[in-house]
């Protein structure tokens, strides 16, 4: 697995829906272009919700994970 | 995903104001701008001095469904208005106050919690709307 650098953490584990897409959504308005921002979830909605969020707004979903009902997103800041 | 989403809140009750600020947070967090007309008991609720009292659920809730509601906010579920908060932070957010309600509350502008923009009538918020979606909740 390849090492990467992320800038921003965001913890949304306990979260319902929508706060894990609107805490991202958050930090990637003060995340500069190219930054990875950490996303973790526990709201099972969230992986299609990610698919989706990513497709809308451009911002790559690079990597996307699942351990023990916990929820890992990686996201590019376009 | 540029054509606004266009909320008529009418109903007063927290479990219908939540939907409805779910549905704008989740619109706002794709970059979607957001309208929302406040009418009759919706804009009841957003009153300075009620936004953070209990509103009450509709009837078809129940028992069960008033547990259900408050096991949630119980786990750190936000209140449906730092939900329309939050949604705010992210931008293209506007919530507008009916006039026509406003008369009928007998309200001034400065009775309303500041989540409130402003106040104005259909007819501005139908230009507003352009060809967005309107949703009546």
């Amino acid at each position: 697995m390849a090492v990467i650098e992320v800038s921003q953490h965001v913890d949304a584990r306990g979260l319902s829906c929508p706060m894990p897409i609107v805490k991202t959504a958050q930090a990637v308005k003060t995340a500069a272009s190219g930054e990875l921002i950490e996303v973790l979830a526990t709201d099972a909605g969230s992986v299609k919700d990610f698919a989706a969020w990513s497709r809308t707004t451009g911002h790559e979903l690079v990597e996307q994970s699942a351990d023990g009902g916990v929820y890992r997103f990686v996201i590019r800041r376009k | 995903m540029d054509e606004p989403l266009n909320l008529v809140l009418f109903s007063g009750t927290d479990d219908k104001l939540q939907a409805a600020a779910v549905l704008t947070a989740g619109a706002a967090a794709l970059g979607k701008p957001v309208n929302v007309f406040l009418q009759y008991w919706a804009l009841d609720a957003f009153r300075a001095d009620r936004i953070e009292a209990d509103h009450g659920l509709a009837p078809e809730a129940g028992v069960a469904g008033r547990l259900a509601v408050d096991a949630l906010r119980a786990a750190g579920q936000a209140s449906w208005a730092d939900t329309f908060r939050q949604a705010k932070e992210l931008g293209g957010v506007d919530i507008e106050a009916c006039s026509l309600s406003m008369d009928l509350l007998h309200l001034e502008p400065t009775d309303l919690d500041p989540l409130v923009d402003g106040v104005e009538g259909v007819t501005a918020f139908y230009l507003n709307a352009g060809e967005g979606q309107v949703v009546f909740i």
